[in-house]
């Protein structure tokens, strides 16, 4: 199913004069509209006249996350607040909170990206989708709201926590979807499994998660635990929130909605632009977005583009899963970590839970890692030579993947802080000294 | 012959061991044995209750990692040489002893809780050289 074929399988020529055009216009307005712009294309001598078409994208200059910050809160606006009607902001844990405009006709855009989203997944008016992003300034539940009730789905705006609740409306209103974060959505499963609630009464079909970074080990736990299809969205709210892009029944990459959200792949260090396929940093830029325009913005996030035409049909390039995002990336005695990475060793083994913390360390000048992570009841052994044999195993396979020498410690199941939203998996004390 | 233990994954934290204790308390259930193998993080709880499945079940309740495994209760008399004969016995018959713990009755006897692979094959020699076991109704009685 599409949503819309006439820009989810337009041919790419068409769609790349569409992205010149709507470039063009785009710029002109933030020229004009927005001194932080207009002072940025000045400097490296660009004027609206010279961005003609999608190829004169790379003349642009970047934006990047400490420019929003600058402009807080509504410096990078291009239209009065009269022209506002909805205000999202981030939860600023990495600094002073990043705030994002919408228009009515944004609003109405971000939707139908959305039910472009969820037609992917299968979602069609006859489903009854449970929100359980959160509601408020984080873009994700009210982003799947708006985009589920276009689809004409029935909505159950559940938002986050209160898993109980969350079981028993799954039960009793035969939930057919869900959509919040993979780590809540595992964190469900296992609810789920305790509550001893008949399987039989649980009607998921599909699951729409993302938000955070997550593995296909995760996918596998939670498509077993929920016995659902678990599709993975991407979104920022810098850009729009959730919708950016979605994996559609081929689950070959995510198609990114190019006739809004244009994307680039560039070397971090460079800048440089990077050909389809090859690893570098996610560059995007909005051109039909009205109240917040963003030019050439840095996601930090590093992945691989590919413009092939899918087997669904859509000629939109598809992104692959982000490998880390660079601001998530820790530098541990010089070696690049990932938390995914750490992740993925744990859920290929079947007798962790991907619930684990990092706490980083300087002890002597030197980084020390240590990773807590929980050992599951069935495997727990009451035998200190398998529990020992276990450890040595994470150690070994972290090892051989990071080349990193970390300090594992087995705790009890339940003991690592559960999150009903971001999963909080690091802890750096280095930061604190 | 074969007793139901209570093995628990306690990590090193201190006041862990009181809050196991405390929820046994509160249920009613009484320890009759126990012993703890540790290491520098965390701990291994192996014990003999009355109820071995109620206790398991309360605990998980309270979150504990818990796992019932099978052992066998030795009973030898309480003097010089006694624990030496019957370890004799298995060893002559090439059982492999995972781990092992006793503690004295007071009344000259002893009792070795014993965990093996094979246990079928230490309760058949030990009978066969009329050492006393354990029956499990009485064990969690002790």
């Amino acid at each position: 199913m599409i949503w819309n074929a006439h820009y989810e399988c337009m041919e790419r020529e068409e769609l790349r004069k569409l992205q010149g055009e709507r470039l063009q216009a785009m710029v002109e307005k933030v020229y004009f509209n927005v001194p932080f712009y207009r002072l940025k294309l000045q400097e490296k001598g660009i004027e609206p006249g010279d961005i003609r078409t999608i190829d004169d994208l790379q003349k642009l200059p970047f934006t990047t996350k400490q420019d929003l910050r600058d402009n807080y809160p509504f410096g990078l606006f291009a239209l009065p607040q009269q022209e506002i009607v909805r205000l999202h902001a981030s939860s600023g844990t990495t600094g002073k909170s990043t705030v994002v405009g919408y228009t009515h006709n944004d609003i109405l855009m971000w939707s139908e990206v959305v039910a472009r989203s969820l037609t992917m997944a299968g979602v069609t008016k006859s489903d009854i989708i449970q929100v359980a992003y959160g509601y408020g300034l984080f873009t994700g539940g009210l982003g799947l709201h708006y985009g589920a009730e276009k689809i004409g789905a029935s909505v159950i705006p559940i938002s986050g926590g209160n898993t109980k609740k969350q079981l028993q409306l799954m039960e009793d209103f035969g939930s057919t979807a869900i959509a919040c974060t993979p780590s809540y959505a595992a964190y469900l499963g296992e609810a789920l499994a305790e509550e001893k609630i008949d399987r039989k009464n649980i009607k998921l079909k599909a699951g729409i998660f993302g938000a955070e970074p997550w593995t296909e080990e995760m996918r596998a736990q939670i498509e077993r635990l929920l016995g659902l299809k678990a599709y993975d969205i991407y979104g920022l709210s810098e850009v729009i929130g959730p919708g950016v892009s979605m994996e559609c029944q081929c689950q070959n990459g995510m198609h990114i909605f190019e006739d809004h959200f244009i994307p680039e792949i560039i070397d971090p260090e460079t800048g440089d632009l990077l050909p389809y396929g090859e690893l570098g940093e996610l560059v995007f830029t909005t051109v039909t977005k009205e109240a917040m325009p963003l030019v050439r913005y840095r996601m930090r996030d590093l992945t691989r583009l590919h413009a092939e035409t899918c087997q669904c049909g859509r000629t939109l390039v598809r992104m692959e899963k982000c490998v880390g995002r660079s601001d998530d990336m820790l530098i541990i005695r010089g070696v690049n970590v990932f938390p995914s990475q750490i992740e993925s060793v744990l859920l290929e083994m079947s007798e962790t839970k991907p619930h684990y913390l990092l706490v980083v360390d300087r002890e002597n000048n030197l980084d020390t890692i240590e990773i807590q992570v929980e050992v599951e009841e069935q495997f727990f052994s009451d035998e200190v030579k398998d529990l020992e044999d276990l450890r040595r195993r994470i150690h070994a396979n972290i090892a051989s993947l990071l080349g990193l020498s970390a300090s594992i410690r087995l705790v009890e199941p339940g003991t690592i802080e559960r999150s009903m939203g971001k999963a909080q998996r690091v802890v750096d004390k280095r930061k604190l000294k | 012959m074969i007793i139901k233990q209570l093995s628990v994954f306690l990590e090193n934290r201190t006041g862990r061991l009181t809050e196991l204790t405390g929820i046994l308390a509160e249920n009613d259930i009484n320890i009759s044995a126990f012993s703890i193998a540790d290491t520098a993080d965390y701990g291994i709880l192996r014990m003999i209750v009355g109820r071995p499945d109620a206790a398991a079940d309360v605990l998980r309740k309270n979150g504990f990692a818990v796992r019932i495994t099978d052992v066998v209760g030795m009973i030898v008399p309480h003097k010089p040489g006694g624990l030496h004969k019957a370890l004799q016995i298995i060893s002559d018959n090439g059982i492999a002893i995972d781990y092992m713990y006793a503690f004295a009755s007071g009344d000259c006897k002893a009792t070795v809780v014993i965990r093996a692979d094979s246990l079928d094959r230490i309760i058949k020699v030990l009978q066969e050289h009329k050492l006393e076991l354990l029956q499990a109704g009485d064990v969690y009685q002790l």
